[in-house]
């Protein structure tokens, strides 16, 4: 298995009285919250914890995009990677993703991952998303194209790479006379893509896809609905001739170490209610969900499982949901050994830093997960393949 | 009211319809095709076609639907495979938008224009709510003035396939996520407009503020402006009897 560390930058030092005056912590809630001051030691910080697992041993680090909120400070995760790319030395960088649909001109991004590229010496991974629904709201574009230029950017950006230059793209959404990329990406065929999705059925069939097979990466679910998409994943690669390797495979997933299992809930328990509850607050269904960014059947079935009856979460709800990792070294090692298993990913993507938590804390939890928990992750995936159940 | 499907060079539509006389078709609002007493009221002496456009109601959104100009000119093409020589052409809010648009392409084919609270035109002043972030109840009580018609409307919706619901916003969505509700450029052509147009906007309105009904009046030439005080953005529902009245004797004076 290989192990990253997975960051989300989030403003930590949000004033979460203050915050509760507004119903969002996205789009909405005015920027008069964020601090400049506090937000440039963040960002050394959190830059310096993501150098630190580079020096741990980690297999990767990792970055991604949002727009316009408290609960991630990347609206430009490539900007974070360029940092990372020089002061890293041996973890792959990840970038999960970029939000293709969002930009009108989808050849800078396939420029950008190039350079970076060529920056890292081959390390970077690349993640294609379609951006969550509070991004329409942020950054205007129509979510009702959403998924039509996900596919052309994502055609596109696999063209400028991999195709001679100069050559022309003459879509519905994207027209170029001159597409011809300097440099042009150092791995080949291309950098690797990998797809972070909560585990739409459309999403897993087109990532499967014998012609792409990207690295599936599942992110904040409940256990049954993870387990049910890296099951629905393998079935999709057997329908279509063959098997699915763990490496198609990855799950993201907060993740806290500390002593004791006892010390480790009592330290986590406020970042992580703060995090579910506070940084992760929509001021309704329609900004999660704008019109036309899932089919009609996705987005009853959404409602339903992800936004009904949906109450705040609490450390012990969110333990039994199987929605993060807390506890012991050895209650961590055994729970992800124990959901390898089950699932079969090859790829661990732990949330070290979490909402709120501090630099020490952060620092402590790093550092105990990359001694006593990860060497007994990193290369215990066997090859052999588990039956689909 | 009937109900009937229209062949548009491949494109199915469902058309309501009710009454006798000339013809008038009206373009939906924001929430589908119904509109009483509107119909009711108007369909006493016009033939009142109500088509559900395309990506509204029970109708996907078809690939060739990329903005409010593909609307349009559907609409155009709706006409002509109605047969329609000379037609009396309404709508509200979005609908209202849509019939600017074929208007400010040809008047050709149209006896007079009705737009009731139109989008189309950006607002002077931000308006009260995004209309994309509306939830539940909000997103019915908003636009009314009147909130026992709201309660009313509320129960009457009560029943409404969700798929309708979602259908709805998404049409909305297709034609008027950027910008919001209003196009950039519609102001610099209504002036094409030469044919009697009547206009109509609640005083209340906190989907479409009232004061943008000023671009319409002052870029329509000789375009008959019925203000409506107490009344919000749902002007078939609230005022719609006597909306009808004051288009009908608009239309008669127009023939």
């Amino acid at each position: 298995m290989q192990v990253y560390f997975f960051h989300l930058m989030p403003y930590g030092d949000l004033d979460i009285a203050e915050a509760d005056k507004y119903n969002s912590a996205w789009v909405t809630i005015p920027n008069t919250n964020f601090d400049t001051q506090k937000g440039m030691k963040l960002y050394n910080r959190y830059i310096g914890e993501l150098e630190l697992a580079d020096q741990l041993g980690f297999d990767g680090v990792c970055v991604n995009e949002h727009h316009q909120t408290a609960y991630g400070l990347m609206p430009a995760p490539n900007l974070i990677a360029a940092a990372l790319a020089r002061s890293t030395k041996q973890a792959k960088i990840c970038i999960l993703g970029r939000a293709l649909p969002l930009v009108n001109n989808p050849v800078m991004i396939a420029e950008e991952f190039a350079m970076l590229d060529h920056m890292s010496g081959g390390r970077i991974i690349t993640g294609f998303v379609r951006g969550i629904g509070s991004e329409y709201f942020s950054n205007s574009v129509n979510p009702t194209f959403s998924h039509e230029r996900f596919y052309e950017a994502h055609e596109l950006i696999i063209k400028a790479w991999t195709d001679t230059g100069p050559f022309s793209y003459q879509g519905k959404h994207y027209q170029f006379d001159y597409v011809n990329l300097w440099p042009r990406p150092v791995q080949t065929p291309h950098p690797p893509v990998w797809i972070p999705s909560q585990g739409s059925k459309e999403t897993i069939v087109w990532a499967a896809a014998p012609e792409r097979k990207y690295t599936y990466l599942q992110t904040f679910s409940p256990y049954p609905l993870a387990l049910k998409a890296f099951n629905a994943y393998r079935e999709e690669a057997q329908k279509m001739g063959y098997e699915a390797q763990p490496s198609q495979m990855g799950w993201a997933v907060p993740t806290y170490v500390a002593e004791t299992d006892e010390i480790a809930r009592r330290e986590l328990k406020d970042h992580i209610e703060v995090f579910f509850n506070k940084f992760l607050r929509f001021p309704s269904i329609e900004m999660r969900l704008p019109p036309g960014y899932s089919s009609i059947s996705s987005t009853k079935t959404l409602m339903e499982l992800k936004f009904k009856n949906r109450t705040s979460s609490t450390i012990d709800t969110l333990i039994d949901n199987g929605m993060i990792l807390v506890g012991s070294p050895e209650t961590v090692r055994q729970r992800i050994e124990h959901c390898q298993k089950e699932m079969g990913f090859g790829h661990l993507m732990a949330m070290l830093q979490i909402a709120t938590m501090p630099a020490d804390m952060t620092e402590r939890n790093i550092r105990l997960f990359a001694s006593e928990v990860m060497p007994h992750l990193q290369g215990a995936v066997k090859p052999q393949l588990r039956a689909i159940a | 009211m009937r109900e009937t499907m229209v062949d548009v060079r491949g494109t199915n539509v469902r058309m309501l319809e009710a009454g006798t006389g000339p013809s008038l078709l009206f373009l939906h609002g924001i929430d589908g095709p119904s509109a009483d007493p509107l119909f009711s009221e108007l369909s006493k002496s016009y033939r009142v076609l109500a088509p559900e456009m395309p990506g509204f109601a029970l109708s996907p959104i078809p690939d060739w639907m990329m903005n409010v100009g593909d609307a349009a000119y559907f609409t155009m093409d709706l006409i002509a495979a109605l047969g329609l020589p000379q037609v009396h052409l309404a709508g509200h809010s979005i609908g209202g938008w849509i019939a600017a648009e074929v208007a400010i392409r040809s008047t050709h084919a149209l006896a007079s224009l009705s737009l009731l609270a139109p989008a189309g035109v950006m607002p002077r002043e931000a308006p009260g709510h995004d209309v994309f972030l509306l939830s539940g109840d909000e997103s019915v009580r908003v636009l009314f003035h009147d909130q026992a018609l709201a309660d009313q409307e509320l129960a009457a919706r009560a029943g409404d396939p969700l798929d309708i619901i979602l259908q709805n916003r998404a049409g909305l969505a297709r034609l008027a996520w950027t910008p919001r509700m209003a196009s950039v450029i519609l102001p610099q052509w209504l002036h094409r407009i030469d044919i009697p147009t009547f206009i109509a906007w609640g005083r209340e309105d906190r989907i479409l503020p009232f004061s943008t009904h000023e671009t319409f009046v002052r870029e329509i030439a000789g375009a008959h402006f019925l203000e409506l005080p107490g009344c919000g953005h749902a002007i078939p529902v609230e005022r719609g009897a006597e909306v009808a009245r004051a288009m009908g004797a608009f239309m008669n004076g127009a023939r």
